[in-house]
């Protein structure tokens, strides 16, 4: 079942075409990623879809409902966890909760709060204010809160931007885990790789307001590139033989002291491919698995690091100008 | 019915802020408090209010109530801008309910506070020997001050929705509050002025609340309380539908 659909969408802010006729749908269920550079059109795409921005041209609809036409019923359809932050910080984690419940007209959901707060490791601290809590727990407040009015789709706009690695992999976890146990179809936004392959079945390469490329993160990779083992031995025939014989490697090259398997899936395969070679001699092996970077770059022909840059670069000749 | 729950909760929001900030309820009743008690008994004897039986103390309290709730009222309207700037905007208006209801929420809330604050201020005033007023008398002047409140939220609202930041601010109290204040009557008499100063003095809209509370706490004014109330739920019209439209036209 498709729970959002969006055909040719378009959005322009004067000259500048932020989104630029883009179609894809979303199934339930689903995390969707959408993998870009900054000013690539990914907030604006979620605007329009959480009713907060018109569409230019083409149309949108979320759980069924069209973003122009019946905008109350997206909005309850939806919960929302923006780029920026939007707690009202001068309040308790608690009390941002149940102006969220009140606000969707929510009855009774003492309960639910408790229940949200407690997935999200923050039970314990929901009587003190938010602005004692660190950019983390604000983060997870905001997920809760997003979840509290049990819409069927989550948007989450760079969730974990300006966090630290390890704060990330928390945040990862309990995404995964509101996927999982909340049922509830996740779109998230982000500009870095590895978020978007850890957490997408699948992802849209967005850049300069256009899909680029669109499927799961192994397919994306696998269209520039089978992932390779090479294996560096003495005795590269013998390593040749004994790989041959098996039937799901069939794509064997050797050539001064290396063999290279080309194969799918390598980083899953490498442990048995090891194990066949028990005997023969081997003095290194190493794994060569395109990225969604390798994806990006080959699509765009820069990758998404130049692409920041460059936009930096802009931004800061713009600044001259202006001045 | 959802309407009616998001107005409360946006009410709520402001009310339950107002209780939370002990110092900037002690803190926004330092002026007040100033004004009645140096320039009041200061001026006491110096000045005699014609056509009126009230000393100058008594005269100006009504002016010292409204000028409270001016300024919480104003405040509590830009105060717009800051949720604008931390963001919790957006959590609102991606809400399912309709701006309308946010902003008349938003109104309620500034005004219910607003009046609260002018409430310890009558308080103080009744305090410091200005007579109690019948209970029609209160009745009266409690409408005289939602009335202003919930123009001067309006006011703060329509300011604000046009705002990106607090710079302006400044600029909001030193060439809107303070005109509107001094100009009101809050303060003088409002005939043997000259022509130009009554001139203003008539235009601004607060010069009916200050004359409205007069005649619910002093049983006497100088213009008529009808006249009072019709004015100033004119500008109340004006000013709600003026903040409405702008609310509605804030992009994010
Ligand atoms: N309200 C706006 N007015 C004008 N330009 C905008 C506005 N919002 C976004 N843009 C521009 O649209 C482009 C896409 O922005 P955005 O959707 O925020 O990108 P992303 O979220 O992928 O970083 C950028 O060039 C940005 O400057
Ligand atoms: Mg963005």
């Amino acid at each position: 079942m498709e729970l959002i659909k969006v055909e040719h969408l378009t959005k322009r802010f004067g000259d500048l075409v932020a989104v630029d006729d883009i179609s894809f749908s979303i199934r339930k269920g689903e995390i969707f990623g959408f993998l870009g550079p900054n000013g690539a059109g990914k907030t604006t795409t979620l605007s329009i879809l959480s009713t907060l921005l018109s569409p230019t041209e083409g149309s949108a609809t979320v759980n069924g409902y069209d973003v122009l036409s019946q905008k109350a019923d997206v909005r309850r359809s939806i919960g929302v966890v923006f780029q920026d932050p939007t707690l009202d910080e001068e309040l308790t984690a608690w009390e941002n909760m149940d102006i969220h419940r009140r606000l969707y007209g929510m009855k009774k959901s003492r309960e639910k709060i408790d229940e949200l707060l407690t997935l999200v490791e923050l039970d314990n601290r929901k009587k003190q204010l938010v602005k004692n809590f660190s950019g983390g727990m604000k983060r997870r407040l905001e997920i809760a809160r997003g979840l509290l009015h049990e819409p069927s789709i989550l948007f989450l706009d760079e969730p974990t931007l300006g966090l630290d690695p390890q704060t990330r992999n928390h945040l990862w976890d309990y995404i995964r885990n509101m996927n999982r146990e909340k049922q509830v179809t996740i779109i998230l936004t982000t500009h870095y790789m590895d978020e978007a392959e850890k957490l997408s079945d699948r992802v849209a390469i967005i850049d300069r307001g256009r899909i680029i490329a669109l499927d799961t993160p192994s397919a994306l990779k696998e269209r520039v590139g089978k992932s390779v083992i090479r294996i560096e031995s003495s005795e590269t025939e013998r390593v040749k033989d004994k790989l041959a014989r098996v039937d799901w490697l069939n794509n064997l090259s050797s050539h001064n002291g290396f063999v290279d398997v080309t194969l799918q899936n390598a980083e899953k395969r490498i442990v048995e491919v090891i194990k066949i070679l028990n005997e023969v001699p081997i003095e290194s092996v190493s794994l060569q698995v395109p990225t969604l970077e390798d994806v990006f770059l080959n699509y765009t022909g820069r990758t998404i690091r130049e692409q920041e840059a460059s936009v930096k670069d802009r931004m800061r000749q713009h600044r001259k100008v202006s001045r | 019915m959802s309407g009616m729950s998001a107005i409360y909760t946006i009410w709520y929001r402001n009310v339950l802020k107002y209780f939370r900030m002990k110092s900037r309820i002690i803190g926004s009743l330092g002026m007040p408090f100033f004004f009645l008690v140096i320039v009041g008994f200061g001026l006491n004897s110096a000045i005699a209010v014609p056509g009126m039986q009230v000393n100058y103390v008594e005269f100006i309290a009504p002016g010292i109530i409204s000028m409270s709730i001016l300024f919480s009222s104003m405040f509590s309207g830009v105060q717009l801008v800051i949720d604008k700037q931390i963001g919790f905007l957006k959590e609102t208006l991606v809400a399912p309910v309709s701006r309308l209801h946010l902003m008349i929420g938003q109104t309620l809330g500034g005004a219910t506070t607003a009046v609260m604050q002018g409430l310890l201020v009558f308080i103080i005033s009744i305090a410091i020997g200005v007579g109690l007023p019948s209970f029609s008398g209160i009745l009266i002047s409690l409408v005289f001050m939602f009335l202003i409140g919930l123009s001067f939220t309006s006011v703060g609202i329509a300011f604000a929705s046009r705002m990106e930041d607090t710079h302006g601010f400044q600029l909001i109290v030193n060439f809107v509050l303070f005109p509107v204040f001094f100009l009101s009557g809050a303060l003088f008499p409002l005939d043997r002025i000259p022509d130009w100063l009554s001139f203003l003095t008539y235009i601004d809209p607060l010069t009916y609340g200050v004359e409205g509370i007069r005649y619910g706490m002093l049983a006497d004014s100088q213009l008529n309380p009808l006249l009072c109330f019709a004015a100033l739920s004119g500008f109340l019209v004006i000013v709600l539908l003026l903040g409405s439209f702008l609310f509605n036209k804030i992009k994010i």
